[in-house]
């Protein structure tokens, strides 16, 4: 009888602790969760006048809060990629001795297709549209 | 000048308290074996040195760094160019921090070379892993907090290494990074991981490392205690106070000469602020610590087999820290015998890999 007693108190006692302990650390732990902050989708921005771009020439340009890679091939030819490496999540930037899209961080090449010629990224590049409206560089996400 | 008695008396009503005749007594008592391998036993010390200087230095920038990506860069900027001594102290506490690495990584391998991880210092050496695996957290959280544009993308490589184990990988990096990307949060989670967290966490462990060195003294190499035994003679042995504390401290003093030395001579570079909307400069590479990781990662191509490259570095890199982590469990056999020659075999392997890697991945 006595040790039934016990035995009842001892597990009240570790099992009141346990979840006392669990109770602490669950709002701990969501606490260190990042909350996820909706953003405004963009499907579309604008990337300046589209003179202001010399050929074999390239610039970074903001989309939403991710960088993309815009290039001028040609007089009439414009390329854009998501700027982002896909293997270890550098900034790409591009070779015009080369012709090609080169990451420093590990030496990973793409074509001027986005897709990989040499090194270690897995994936190629996210290709955009380049549209030329009334003098001004509109790039859009691919449908 | 106090009197003799008052001495004496003021001595006794310590010792009542503190029980410093134990102490002392303690300390008359410990001892430290002598013979060729002796000096090795020094950086384990340097080490612990470097460390104080570590948390001395990094109370002094408090005072002046802010840790948000408008200000981070400008606030280390404003030490190293307005602050009196500014630039010594970010200096000695970039210096020290490599340093520190450096001595640590010699104390282990020293601790692998000496075989002195076997039973029943094999707690001593996981303490001893678990403080490396600390202070390469302290390296890489500290090496983000200037904002700058190195650090910036070695955040970014080191984060989306982390998201790339499979399941845990995501929630993982999302919880060092405070959110999708590399950015403020990142910055202000680095701040206090390098500030609080790994400190706290350190001393903890650091006090369990002495406690447990002091629980089973020294270590005698294998091959010093079978030559003693033929021979029938007693390993030479030091007292530790004063004798071996005294060398240690002269050990100290060299070792802050050279700190001192470095970081006024080479004073340490603050670089450009990170631009998240900039590539990644040309001759991007990390600190020296994970030169032999990075070009390994440069190495792999991008799918060997159905694995994605970086994926099976990171497996890789896993499963060797374990493998070394666990050494004094694999280093003997069933009889109970240690396999020095296979344990001297990984070491000289390991440490083949890590400054041959490390090499290729400074220089080419």
């Amino acid at each position: 009888m006595a040790d039934d007693r016990r035995s009842l108190i001892r597990w009240l006692l570790g099992g009141g602790f346990t979840a006392s302990v669990l109770s602490f650390l669950y709002p701990a732990i969501r606490f260190m969760n990042p909350p996820r902050i909706p953003e405004a989708a963009v499907n579309e921005v604008s990337a300046g006048k589209a003179d202001e771009l010399k050929p074999n020439t390239a610039k970074i340009v903001r989309f939403g809060s991710r960088p993309v890679l815009l290039i001028r091939v040609g007089e009439e030819e414009w390329k854009a990629f998501g700027a982002v490496c896909t293997h270890l999540n550098c900034t790409v930037q591009y070779r015009p001795d080369g012709h090609d899209i080169w990451c420093a961080c590990h030496n990973g090449i793409y074509d001027l297709n986005g897709r990989v010629i040499a090194g270690p990224p897995p994936r190629p590049l996210e290709e955009y549209a380049v549209r030329i409206r009334d003098g001004e560089i509109v790039i859009a996400r691919r449908a | 000048m106090l009197s003799v008695e008052t001495r004496q008396r003021a001595a006794s009503w310590l010792d009542e308290r503190l029980g410093l005749t134990a102490i002392g007594e303690f300390l008359r008592h410990k001892a430290v074996p002598v013979h060729s391998a002796t000096i090795w036993y020094y950086f384990g010390g340097i080490t612990l040195f470097l460390f104080v200087i570590q948390v001395l230095t990094g109370i002094l920038l408090l005072l002046y760094y802010r840790p948000t990506p408008t200000e981070a860069f400008e606030s280390v900027q404003f030490i190293m160019t307005r602050v009196e001594f500014g630039w010594l102290v970010r200096s000695i506490h970039s210096w020290a921090a490599n340093l520190m690495i450096l001595t640590a990584f010699i104390h282990m391998f020293s601790v692998v070379f000496l075989h002195a991880y076997r039973r029943p210092r094999e707690l001593t050496w996981l303490s001893g892993i678990v403080l490396l695996g600390l202070a390469l957290a302290f390296g890489f959280s500290g090496y983000l907090l200037p904002w700058n544009t190195v650090a910036y993308f070695a955040t970014k490589v080191g984060t989306d290494i982390a998201a790339s184990l499979p399941g845990i990988g995501p929630p993982l990096a999302r919880f060092l990074r405070g959110g999708d990307e590399v950015g403020g949060a990142t910055l202000t989670r680095f701040f206090g991981f390098h500030v609080a967290v790994l400190p706290g966490l350190t001393t903890l462990v650091l006090l369990v490392h002495l406690a447990l060195v002091q629980k089973h003294g020294i270590s005698v190499p294998p091959k010093v205690e079978q030559e003693s035994r033929r021979r029938g003679v007693p390993i030479p042995q030091m007292p530790f106070f004063p004798n071996f504390f005294l060398r240690e401290l002269m050990a100290w003093y060299g070792a802050l000469g050279v700190l001192g030395s470095l970081a006024a001579i080479f004073p340490w570079e603050l670089g450009v602020k990170a631009d998240p909307f900039a590539p990644a400069p040309a001759g991007i590479r990390p600190e020296w610590y994970f030169l032999a990781e990075f070009y390994t990662l440069k190495l792999l191509p991008s799918h060997v087999w159905i694995f994605e490259g970086e994926l099976l570095a990171l497996i890789g890199f896993t499963l060797l820290a374990v493998f070394w982590a666990l050494l004094p469990f694999w280093a003997t056999n069933r009889q109970g015998e240690i396999r020095t020659r296979l344990v001297t075999g990984a070491g000289v392997a390991l440490l083949a890999y890590l400054s041959t890697f490390s090499a290729l991945g400074y220089w080419r």
